[in-house]
Formats: C-alpha cells, structure tokens, sequence
C-alpha cells in the first residue's frame, strides 16, 4: 500500500504547528485566565474518549490476520489491558501483552 | 559564580532527576513507533521529523492508524490534534509558577511540555514556593532533557532497526498495545472508565460514516457521557 507523501509531510507540519501551539497557548498568549470549570470537565476526557474508539477495530479484526479475529491478539490485549489497570503502569501492560502475545502465538503454533 | 546561577543549575538537575524514571515509559513508546511508522511506510526522515517535532506518542499513533486508513487530511489532524487537546489543560496549570518567564524561554517550556514533565512539575512547583522562575523553569527544562533525547533516540533505534524484526513477532499488534499502555493506567475514576467504554461502542457503531468522521463523533459523545457522569457523581457526594 502506498502512502500519499504530500499528506504525510502536511500532517506531520499541522501537528507540529498544532501542537506545539496547545503546549503554548496559556504560558504564552492568554496569560492567567482561567479556564472555566465546564471546559476543564471536558478536556479531562480527551484521550479517553478517543484512544479506546480508534484501537477498538484493530484488536476486533486485525489487519494482519486479513481481518479475521485472533485468540493471540485478543487474549494479549485483554492480559496487557488487565495488568495496565491493576498496577497502574504502562511498562506492566507492554511487557505482559507482549508475553501473552508469543506465549499463546507458540502454543497454537 | 554567584549563589543565584548555583540554585539554577540545582534546580535543573532536579528536575532532570525527578523526571528520568520516566525514560522507562518514553523508551518502549518511541521504540514502537519508531516500528509502527516504518512498518507503515514512513520514511527515516519523516518518522524522525514527526518525533522530533511532535513528542507526543498517543497522537503520532492515531495520525499513523488514520493515515493507514487513507482518512482525509483535515479528519486525521483534528482527530490528532484533539488527543493533544489535554495539553491545553497542562499550559494554564503552569500559567502561575512558569508565566513570569520570558517569553524565549517560554518558547522551550511549550516545547517541553509532555505529560510526564508536566504530572512531574505539578506536583514538585507547589512545594517550592520560594524558588525563582529562573529555576523553576530550569526545573522544568531539566525534567524535558532527561527524556526527550531518549524519546528521540528509541525512535530512531525502532526506524533504524525495526524492518529488520521478521513478521513472525506480530509488531503490527504494538501499536495496539502500546495503547492499551496509554489507556487502562488512566481508568483512575468511574467517568473515565464510562468514557472509555462510550468510546468503544459508539466508535464500532458508527465507523460505517465515511471519512473516519464517525471516530470524531464517537469521542464528543464519550468527551459529554464522561463529563455528565463528573457532575452526577458530584451532585450524589453533597
């Protein structure tokens, strides 16, 4: 599959540009005004209202599998998701989905 | 050399030691994108253009999964751009221990401002009420040198190297999984929890929306369940 190189290097500079600027935005332009309470309520959800939707699919039906759902990779993301929010760590998880990943991978040869 | 360059200088190595245990979480990150990216078909100079530029895995993941995806240009910068949006949130926190510095240095205190530098800061600034903002922004400077050059450097080394791991390591599911890293330590309360789920079911519900767009609407209504679910739990507590 081919990518299209324009878009890559246009995504790549919006999200440099973007970014950097949210990182800014209060220390460097709106100085101290604070930010409404409703506002604050919201922003906390960010990453959790995204990251789950977007990953969802891949685990569902991975693309490396044609699509099809695999014990491997659901066991491996339901083991790395356990440990990640048992001991609230993102090295437990990495670690643990990994092992699970080859573990059961070698079992089913 | 005076007292007040001595403090500084201190001041930046504390907050290079306060923030280097978490050159074991940037590390794996970078290495995986570093994988995901060239598996994808960036090339070295744009996988390391992007790192180097962005410093924020979550959103580099979900720039390369929509890019994979072939969403439009505008879907994957606002979807990318919204995952940063946090960030927002972290700028206005420092606003009264970091907004007296200059504005070049503010420049680089922008640029350093990830999510461990700054869940690192927060907590150490308070404490030290009596330092100077030209230590507390070496402080924080500090906390950014420590990591970033190892963010950069575990990237490079999973570009470089990555293509050379045979498919038999299944390294397309690290991305997933390094997800799934980012996810489940941040289920600290029942909202975040409901949002999560929120986000899963409206985002398989509605991926027939051409685009990708129905990822962005999916994460709206899990952005208002978790916010609504705040504010009941609030209501309940008095």
């Amino acid at each position: 599959m081919t990518l299209d190189q324009t878009q890559i290097w246009i995504v790549i500079a919006g999200m440099a540009f973007g970014t950097f600027f949210i990182r800014w935005s209060f220390l460097g332009l709106l100085g101290d005004r604070e930010l409404p309470q409703w506002a604050l309520r919201h922003l906390r959800y960010t990453a959790v209202a995204i990251l789950p939707g977007l990953i969802a699919p891949l685990i569902l039906w991975p693309s490396a599998t044609g699509g099809e759902p695999d014990p491997a990779r659901l066991l491996a993301a339901l083991v790395a998701f356990g440990m990640g929010m048992w001991r609230k760590s993102a090295l437990w998880a990495i670690f643990s989905g990994l092992t699970t990943l080859y573990a059961v991978q070698y079992l089913l040869g | 050399m005076t007292s007040e360059q001595t403090t500084t200088k201190t001041a930046f190595w504390e907050g290079y030691r306060d923030c280097a245990p978490f050159i074991l979480v940037a590390a794996p990150f970078g290495l995986m994108f570093g994988v995901a990216a060239t598996e994808l078909g960036l090339s070295l100079i744009q996988t390391m253009t992007m790192t180097v530029l962005v410093i924020a895995g979550a959103a580099q993941f979900t720039a390369l999964i929509l890019l994979e995806e072939h969403a439009p240009t505008l879907i994957i910068l606002a979807t990318a751009l919204a995952v940063n949006l946090r960030m927002a949130m972290y700028s206005a926190a420092l606003v009264p221990y970091l907004g007296k510095a200059r504005g070049r240095t503010k420049l680089l205190l922008a640029y350093f401002n990830v999510d461990q530098t700054f869940g690192v800061a927060s907590v150490r600034l308070p404490l030290e009420m009596q330092w100077t903002v030209a230590q507390r922004s070496a402080y924080f400077i500090g906390g950014g040198l420590a990591i970033t050059p190892f963010w950069i450097l575990f990237t490079y080394l999973g570009a470089a190297f990555g293509a050379a791991i045979p498919p038999e390591f299944s390294l397309d599911f690290a991305m997933p999984i390094c997800f799934i890293a980012i996810i489940a330590p941040a289920l600290r309360t029942l909202p975040h929890v409901l949002a999560a789920v929120t986000s899963v079911v409206a985002a398989l519900t509605l991926s027939w929306i051409p685009f990708s767009l129905g990822l962005l609407i999916a994460a709206a209504i899990a952005m208002l369940v978790g916010a609504q679910a705040e504010l009941w739990l609030e209501r309940r507590k008095r």
